[in-house]
């Protein structure tokens, strides 16, 4: 039985995975599609930032011995009255705009990821429990899944973060805010990943190398996470990225609203709202530019989400 | 039907049970009720008595029992900011939220049904190629720079509408809106557009990918072998079967509406029920916040009960399986 189940896992991946890669319909897509090519530079050009960000911004914006108060809303380098340290002018509290927005980008994204993963996991791993053994485990998940869909996001996590800035008080919150974003987001969303899955489930069970899994005696986990999982991966794929895009914009919004991160360790959302108070006396750049840089953020995500969904083509769960 | 009817309302009531449930645990833990009823020259032993009588000694599940029961009564306890009853507080608050909603639904109804229909009918035309580019655009912007966006060309570059708050409002048969006055009306378009942007691009994708579905299906090419006109295709026999799942979208997102009119009221200062809960939050005014949970909760859960039964009458496989 043994020796079977080792044949069987190392059948031979004749063209290297590479070479597999290179021939597949996803890659010969992105060739022709330009849309999908700019968006994803763009998306990668982001990710550089947030990543060297330390190395790329001129100010540390989380050191105070930095920032000097008389700095204060400086207009962008190429206003008249701009100053040639700040190209990007600077903040209200005298920080430097460029160097805030390469951390706060790095905040914003870190915190989507983060929260896409938690989401992930728990929406994979119900979604497998669900569409594998079916029956009253299936329809007590599920409707799970239902009760909180019908809860938008939004809601719950306003709610929640709410309350616990009321029974944490505004300082211990601040320190924790990061870790009650992910996990907020993480968790409000799982449904949107386990009915997916779910549905891709239900179409591999019938399969016969499911079939052939069981009749070897392999066990349940087993087949669920090495058989059938990564023949659900195309709709994960395609989930993925527009849920990373709505995760930063439900995070913005919520770091708006106060409820995010704190100013002193500003995400993109909270660079905003601390621009809009300044908005009316005409120093648009500190809304202005982190606002662009947040739309540009989750509008190449949804175009190669969009891009993502034409070529795979997945049948996703349709509401 | 009846099956399906008890079933969904059965549901309905344990959500509803749950969520009084949280809310009551959230007003159990959040806040010191005695603090905010004596002052500090109380001394600890009639404190304690205090507590004895006012039951906050009691186990658990006596006081969600209590809870409950005052809820279930209408009386969800006293806001300590206000001096009145939680729920008034709310209700007063009520219309001019539900008037954000309903403006921001007659604006989505009117555009996009023709958007969507029109770029599922000429897909390659201009028109289609750009309201399907704009409306991914207008999925990545967030509703609150959507409404700092307006405000900033509107109010205060051209001037033509105001920036914040509802402005005049009559009273209609005890309903305080701004429906029906001129200055309320001029209020309340910023706000609704805002409001509005969130869900449009949604519905005309939505909308258009499911007319796309139905303009391939048998019966539509059947009326065309018929000869019936264009015109009566598209929008008679079509559209209708192109509704039922933008009806199921459409219900949740009201209630999703309602949790992003917390947004809009937040940047317009518009003086609705999302507006007074974040106030509510700040001052930490715990019966306020359980009284806008409940509340809202109940919108929620009622809309998606309504929603549900609506389907089952539309879509008679639905009833199939609720009655099995």
């Amino acid at each position: 039985m043994s020796d079977q189940t080792q044949i069987l896992e190392t059948a031979p991946d004749a063209p290297s995975r590479w070479h597999e890669f290179k021939n597949s319909h996803l890659f010969h897509s992105f060739t022709v599609d330009r849309v999908a090519q700019i968006s994803f530079g763009i998306f990668i050009l982001y990710i550089l930032l947030a990543l060297f960000a330390p190395l790329l911004a001129p100010f540390d914006p989380y050191d105070i011995a930095q920032i000097d108060i008389m700095n204060s809303e400086i207009p962008p380098s190429w206003e008249a009255e701009g100053e040639a340290d700040f190209w990007l002018g600077t903040d209200a509290q005298g920080r430097d705009m460029w160097s805030t927005i390469l951390y706060g980008t790095r905040v914003s994204l870190m915190i989507g990821l983060c929260a896409v993963a938690l989401q992930a996991t728990l929406g994979i791993c119900i979604g497998l429990c669900a569409g594998y053994f079916g029956g009253r485990v299936d329809s007590i998940l599920m409707r799970f899944a239902d009760v909180q869909l019908s809860f938008s996001t939004m809601m719950v996590a306003i709610v929640v973060l709410a309350v616990f800035q009321a029974a944490f008080g505004t300082e211990l919150y601040q320190q924790l805010a990061m870790f009650m974003l992910i996990m907020v987001i993480g968790i409000a969303e799982w449904p949107q990943y386990a009915r997916t899955i779910r549905a891709s489930v239900l179409a591999e069970k019938k399969k016969e190398y499911i079939d052939a899994a069981r009749v070897i005696g392999l066990r349940s986990p087993r087949i669920m996470f090495r058989h059938i999982l990564p023949n659900t991966l195309s709709p994960i794929l395609v989930i993925s990225t527009v849920q990373v895009a709505n995760a930063i914009i439900s995070e913005a919004s919520l770091s708006f609203l106060g409820l995010g991160m704190p100013v002193s360790e500003p995400s993109l959302g909270s660079l905003i709202a601390g621009g809009f108070e300044y908005i009316f006396s005409g120093s648009w750049w500190i809304t202005v530019i982190p606002g662009a840089v947040l739309i540009s953020l989750v509008l190449v995500m949804n175009l190669l989400g969009d891009w993502l969904r034409d070529v795979l083509n997945p049948k996703l769960y349709k509401g | 039907m009846i099956a399906f009817l008890i079933k969904r309302t059965l549901q309905a009531m344990v959500v509803m049970f749950v969520i009084s449930l949280i809310s009551f645990s959230i007003q159990d833990n959040l806040g010191d009720p005695l603090r905010e009823l004596v002052g500090v020259s109380v001394s600890e032993v009639e404190r304690e008595k205090l507590r004895d009588d006012l039951g906050l000694n009691d186990p658990f599940l006596v006081q969600y029992g209590r809870f409950a029961a005052n809820a279930l009564h209408g009386d969800l306890g006293t806001s300590y900011f206000f001096k009145e009853p939680a729920l008034d507080v709310i209700l007063k608050k009520l219309p001019a939220t539900l008037e954000l909603v309903f403006g921001a639904t007659l604006i989505i109804v009117v555009l996009s049904v023709p958007l969507g229909v029109y770029s599922a009918i000429k897909p390659g035309s201009l028109l289609s190629r750009l309201v399907m580019g704009l409306s991914i655009v207008g999925i990545s912007i967030p509703v609150f720079l959507t409404a700092i966006g307006l405000i900033y060309l509107f109010s205060i570059e051209l001037g033509w509408m105001p920036s914040y708050g509802r402005g005049e409002t009559s009273s209609l048969l005890g309903w305080d809106s701004g429906l029906f006055t001129g200055d309320g009306l001029h209020h309340l378009i910023l706000p609704s557009f805002t409001l509005a942007s969130i869900m449009l691009p949604l519905f005309i994708r939505l909308i258009r990918a499911e007319m796309m579905e139905v303009l391939q299906s048998e019966y539509v090419k059947f009326a065309w072998a018929k000869g019936i006109s264009p015109w009566r295709i598209y929008f008679v026999h079509a559209l209708k079967n192109t509704m039922l799942p933008v009806i199921t979208v459409g219900g949740v997102q009201i209630g999703t509406m309602v949790a992003y009119t917390i947004l809009t009221e937040t940047v317009f200062q518009w003086p609705g029920m999302g507006f007074l809960f974040l106030e509510a939050v700040n001052r930490v005014d715990t019966p306020l916040i359980v009284a806008y949970l409940i509340v809202v909760g109940a919108i929620f859960v009622v809309t998606n009960t309504l929603v549900d039964l609506i389907y089952g009458l539309v879509n008679p496989t639905v009833k199939l399986a609720g009655g099995k």
